[in-house]
């Protein structure tokens, strides 16, 4: 990377380090898998036929490109900055994960891997990859941490539906982690015929620069619209970190353009403090090793791995994308957090305003934009990634507003 | 020459194999591994691995997860792990201690100061399970600088090429992981090793021992044949799980040890 000091977006080196985070910290069993996978995502990289079949599917099957909307009663309600939303919540199945998914199955086709495995936590990830192998004929398992299985339950029930098998962990507290723990046991298992296909920007290399090229298209697309609805670029860019691929989707395009503020949000849960019920690693982690990759973690002093919590299933994962924890030491983009309950006031809010009613994760973004949008001026330009909708969510909301559905 | 080298050249001499066990630091409590591990060498262990607790041990099956999380819960730290290797070596200067875990609690400690402590404890060697040999100099240069072995799995996904890779900074033994899979796992079948160890053989010295799945002193038995040594867990921690006494833990180690010494080197 130090060969390309004048562009951030380089990354990772040969090593698959952005500077001193990511890596390959993973068992020995599979090593040779993951050196292969590098060898034939580069060579699918520059396979032009590879990408006229991810853009032919990106367009008719995902139906990309997603609008730029100017949500123009957020924006007079805030009374502040210019408000744009990058739909990707009107991806087919609803979330910004599609994209990954459908790059990652192709390289699994060009391996001739037959049997996809996935983790998912608020089950979009889940029900992208299941979407997908079905559209390829592919055997899909999904391992979901028992706790998610039971406050996603729509999203299980999506998954059976598309053929999937579901398989609820009960190790640990039942989450996330947990979930990318057993893919991991099965992975090592199977490897022979097995495509591990991670849904973000996190494990060994080379799936965080994998993943993250595939969500890029966020970034890219929404650059160009804005130039042609403003004729300039967004002055602050803003998206929710879970694992951090819906925000490095976003905000890769942008890192080199250094006029465009960019925060990244992450989920704060009951407050970012001692007692830890929060998912925020930047703001309340430190580095360490896990899930392949040096990062920022939740951990106590010892070094074991801390939960986490956050109303939303899709952000409560103790870990963050490598490039993230590269790109807040060089602060090239600046970290915030957000409460459980700020979250719950801004999908409200948006619901009400804007006719959209968001995924709780994004709902994080939202958030932060409903505290710094007031004091901005009224030409300054915030573009927002709604990277999922909220369908998924509403059982959740309905408990944490009191107001008990049939479910 | 370390206390691991040390052994295998006497088990060599006397023209046997290495019987390895495995347990986990602080399962269920301090004391009690204390207990166990003091009676190991009695009961014919030859070498002994110490496992550091971790919350996420992505390569391990149920048995050593579990284990894991009974450490933790009786409050077991690195620390603590390294404390209950001092404490062993207070009246054993002889049989090698082996920890295995993984690097996250290393990395908490700080790599500096985690040699410091193993070389004062009284450590031999480190198996950490999600460090290949890509990221060497996170812990692996430096331990071996530090004269500590740092022992590395190799498995059935190993091709030549990659052999070469990963025995590169290796020492002590070579540890062959029978299967594809987690700790406790399927049995490995002594015949389809067999080829492996004979490819490994062609490219190292050191010895090869075997691990992962071996439950019983016949499969021991069986895999001592193709092997320098054999390595148990899984069946060992087990029974510390269903709350058996030490003396018979100590009695089914016995039983491990010398089903793997009735096979002779020659
Ligand atoms: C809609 C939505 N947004 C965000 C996330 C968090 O993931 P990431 O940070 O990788 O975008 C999820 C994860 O499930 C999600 O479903």
């Amino acid at each position: 990377m130090n060969n390309f000091v004048n562009t951030l977006r380089a990354g990772p080196d040969e090593n698959g380090r952005f500077g001193e985070f990511g890596g390959m910290f993973v068992s020995e069993t599979l090593m040779p898998l993951i050196l292969e996978l590098n060898n034939q995502y580069e060579n699918a990289k520059t396979d032009p036929l590879f990408w006229t079949e991810m853009d032919d599917l990106l367009k008719n099957y995902v139906g990309r490109p997603s609008p730029l909307y100017f949500a123009e009663r957020l924006t007079k309600h805030l009374q502040g900055a210019k408000i744009f939303l990058k739909r990707d919540e009107l991806n087919h199945t609803g979330a910004h994960k599609i994209n990954n998914v459908l790059g990652q199955i192709l390289v699994a086709r060009r391996m001739g891997k037959s049997r996809i495995i996935a983790e998912t936590g608020a089950g979009q990830h889940g029900v992208a990859t299941a979407t997908v192998c079905a559209r390829f004929g592919l055997k899909c398992i999904v391992f979901m941490g028992k706790t998610d299985v039971e406050r996603q339950s729509p999203n299980v029930f999506r998954m059976r539906l598309l053929g999937a098998e579901v398989i609820p962990v009960t190790s640990g507290r039942g989450t996330l982690k947990d979930a990318m723990n057993e893919a991991m046991r099965d992975w090592v298992t199977n490897v022979h015929n097995t495509f591990y296909c991670i849904g973000t920007v996190a494990g060994p290399h080379p799936y965080p620069a994998m993943v993250r090229d595939f969500q890029s298209i966020i970034g890219r697309e929404a650059k160009e619209q804005l130039m042609e609805a403003e004729g300039k670029l967004p002055d602050t860019i803003i998206a929710c970190i879970g694992g951090g691929s819906n925000a490095m989707g976003l905000f890769h395009a942008f890192l080199d353009d250094h006029s465009v503020n960019i925060i990244g949000v992450e989920a704060g849960g009951m407050g970012v403090d001692d007692r830890m019920e929060h998912a925020a690693s930047l703001t309340g982690g430190r580095p360490g090793v896990l899930h392949g990759n040096r990062t920022y973690l939740l951990q106590d002093e010892f070094g074991q791995i801390i939960e986490g919590h956050s109303i939303s299933a899709g952000l409560d994962y103790p870990g963050i994308g490598p490039e993230h924890s590269w790109l807040h030491d060089i602060k090239r983009v600046d970290y915030v957090s957000v409460t459980d309950s700020e979250a719950l006031d801004a999908f409200q809010l948006c619901c009400t305003q804007e006719g959209i009613i968001p995924a709780l994760e994004p709902s994080h973004a939202l958030a932060h934009v409903m505290k710094i949008a007031p004091n901005l001026e009224k030409d300054h330009i915030l573009l927002l990634n709604m990277c999922g909708r909220g369908d998924k969510d509403i059982f959740t909301v309905a408990n944490a507003l009191g107001e008990g559905l049939d479910d | 020459m370390t206390r691991i080298e040390n052994t295998f050249r006497t088990l060599k001499e006397r023209k046997t194999k290495a019987f390895i066990s495995f347990i986990m630091a602080g399962d269920p409590t301090f004391e009690k591994s204390l207990a166990i591990i003091k009676g190991l060498p009695e009961a014919g262990v030859d070498l002994i691995e110490i496992g550091i607790p971790f919350t996420d041990p992505m390569a391990d099956g149920p048995s050593i997860q579990l284990a894991g999380q009974r450490a933790i819960a009786s409050g077991t730290t690195l620390n603590r792990v390294l404390d209950l290797v001092s404490e062993f070596r207070k009246n054993d200067k002889k049989t090698p201690i082996i920890l295995m875990g993984y690097f996250n609690p290393v990395m908490a400690m700080g790599v500096e100061k985690f040699l410091s402590n193993c070389k004062t404890a009284g450590v031999d060697g480190l198996i950490i399970v999600d460090l290949p040999p890509e990221e060497d100099q996170e812990l692996c240069i430096p331990s071996v600088k530090a004269g500590l072995n740092f022992i590395r799995l190799a498995t059935p996904t190993s091709d030549t090429k990659r052999l070469e890779k990963l025995l590169q900074n290796t020492s002590g033994f070579v540890y062959y992981v029978s299967i594809t899979g987690i700790t406790g796992a399927a049995t490995p079948e002594a015949k389809s090793i067999q080829a492996q160890i004979t490819e490994l053989k062609g490219n190292t010295e050191l010895p090869i021992c075997v691990g992962f799945g071996v439950k019983t002193p016949q499969i021991a038995k069986e895999i001592a044949k193709v092997a320098d040594g054999v390595v148990v867990g899984s069946a060992i921690v087990d029974k510390i799980a269903k709350n058996t006494s030490t003396q018979e833990i100590l009695s089914f180690c016995k039983t491990l040890a010398d089903a793997t010494h009735s096979i002779s080197s020659d």
